[in-house]
């Protein structure tokens, strides 16, 4: 029997310190980098990384969260859903505590509503076969590293027959979500560390537009606090390639899981299960194909249609910049709410509302550090 | 929510395999990853493995680590701390 590979080697060493001073060395005037994944934010929060990086050397938190970037209206059909008496709603825990308009999962499921917390699609499709009097709603929230999931579940309710289990397909796409931030106005982007799980699905050869065409150096990172350092180190050294003159380009960092070309079984299950279209990014607005419907083979598949459940337009709580924050224009402790009016404990916007989230992230690791 | 975890492959039944994270074995679906064997190391998310996990990659990754250190060593030793 083989052993489990020793990935402690990742997260510490002697080599951190040199990562670290060899950052220091490569910052030699203002450099904004952007990671875009939930999954960074919070690596980079918890190993203390933006305190040993030069202050010179911004790292700004994109729109990394797929929970965080739902709108109220999409938060809103579900909790609709919920109320209804044969309707269960399976869904990620993230999902839960997300506020609505007026109310949340959380709540409706302390009001009675059937809200059950799965780690799977698959379970969602379980449930349904052994309650078929009931409807089983999961809600589809996630990058491209959980849609194919969520398309696999549901291709194996297909073939087994299942009718009682749909979706709300909210899912959301990375590379047209960079493309997007490349062409916001006022704001200096220098690169992206590109997110290491959702590269493993769509390959690394998705960014080759962002960085040919739009000229911004992409890394694709891994999670680990070596693995964030040494990617932030390739960054810079594209980025002072590119100050003088030079072409950007996509390098692999995290080459153990990411392929070039990603997971092609995958990749063509999401082409078999989703059409792409337009999407609507909670603080940010619309983004070009960006997102997902399903299919027309898959349609009777959705939750929406199926229940008859419109979309409301809701109004943003006040005060809030996630927007800008998810932007690159503000960081969290611009916001007048941050930490006073707005904690993890009780949210005000959804940055705060996850763990994943830039404003949460910061209030948990950086805000305590420096107060 | 993209949060993968690597687990070492322990054995493999039709679509379904039991992996071994560290000590705790869970049942993982291998329907996006279907040629995976017993001994490949994966990457787990929501139920599914969705990459393998290359062990030459993984040691390659950690030589360079050594390799971006070493160049900042070198840029120290420098005089007048021009790059490398
Ligand atoms: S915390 Fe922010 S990034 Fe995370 S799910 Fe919520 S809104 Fe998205
Ligand atoms: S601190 Fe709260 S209100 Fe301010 S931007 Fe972040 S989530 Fe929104």
């Amino acid at each position: 029997m083989k052993e489990l590979l020793d990935f402690e080697a990742f997260r510490e060493g002697p080599e951190a310190e040199g990562l670290v001073r060899r950052v220091r060395e490569l910052v030699d005037g203002p450099t904004a980098l952007m990671e875009v994944c939930g999954t960074h934010t919070v690596a980079i929060g918890r190993a203390g990384i933006r305190s040993l990086v030069p202050e010179e050397l911004r790292l700004l938190s994109g729109p990394g969260c797929p929970v965080c970037v739902t709108p109220l209206g999409e938060i809103d059909q579900t909790i609709e859903a919920a109320r209804r008496p044969d309707v269960t709603v399976a869904t990620f825990g993230d999902m839960m505590r997300v506020p609505g308009s007026e109310s949340s999962l959380e709540r409706e499921r302390a009001a009675g509503a059937d809200v059950r917390v799965v780690t799977s699609a698959l379970d969602a499709v379980k449930l349904a076969s052994e309650e078929p009097s009931r409807e089983i709603v999961f809600i589809g929230v996630g990058f491209e590293t959980t849609s194919p999931t969520v398309a696999a579940a549901l291709l194996e309710a297909e073939r087994r027959d299942v009718p009682n289990v749909s979706v709300f397909p909210f899912f959301k796409l990375v590379p047209p979500a960079l493309e997007f931030l490349v062409g916001v106005p006022d704001r200096a982007l220098d690169g992206f560390l590109c997110p290491g799980h959702v590269s493993s699905i769509i390959g690394s050869n998705a960014y080759e537009p962002v960085a040919r065409e739009a000229g911004i150096p992409c890394v694709v990172t891994g999670f680990e606090p070596l693995d964030i350092l040494a990617g932030i180190v390739m960054l810079l050294e594209q980025v002072r390639d590119v100050r003088s003159g030079g072409a950007a380009r996509v390098e692999t960092q995290y080459s153990r899981a990411v392929r070039p070309e990603g997971n092609p079984t995958a990749r063509s299950l999401l082409d078999e299960t989703f059409d792409t279209a337009d999407a609507e990014w909670r603080g940010i607005g619309a983004i070009p194909a960006s997102g997902y419907v399903l299919s027309q083979d898959l349609m009777h598949r959705d939750a929406a249609a199926k229940l008859g459940i419109e979309r409301p337009e809701p109004a943003e709580p006040e005060g809030c910049i996630c927007g800008a924050i998810m932007l690159g224009r503000k960081l969290p402790g611009d916001c007048p709410l941050f930490g006073t009016d707005c904690t993890p404990r009780d949210p005000v916007g959804p940055c705060m509302v996850s763990s994943e989230g830039s404003c949460a992230a910061h209030f948990r690791y950086e805000h305590r550090r420096s107060t | 929510m993209c949060l993968a975890v690597p687990g070492l492959v322990r054995e493999v039944d039709g679509t379904r395999a039991k992996v071994d994270f560290g000590g705790i074995t869970r049942e993982v679906e291998l329907s996006l990853l279907p040629d995976t064997a017993v001994d490949d190391y994966v990457l787990v998310h929501a139920g599914y493995a969705i990459e393998k996990v290359d062990r030459e990659s993984a040691l390659e990754t950690m030589r360079l680590f050594r390799e971006m250190a070493e160049a900042a060593d070198r840029g120290r030793s420098e005089p007048d701390g021009t790059d490398v």
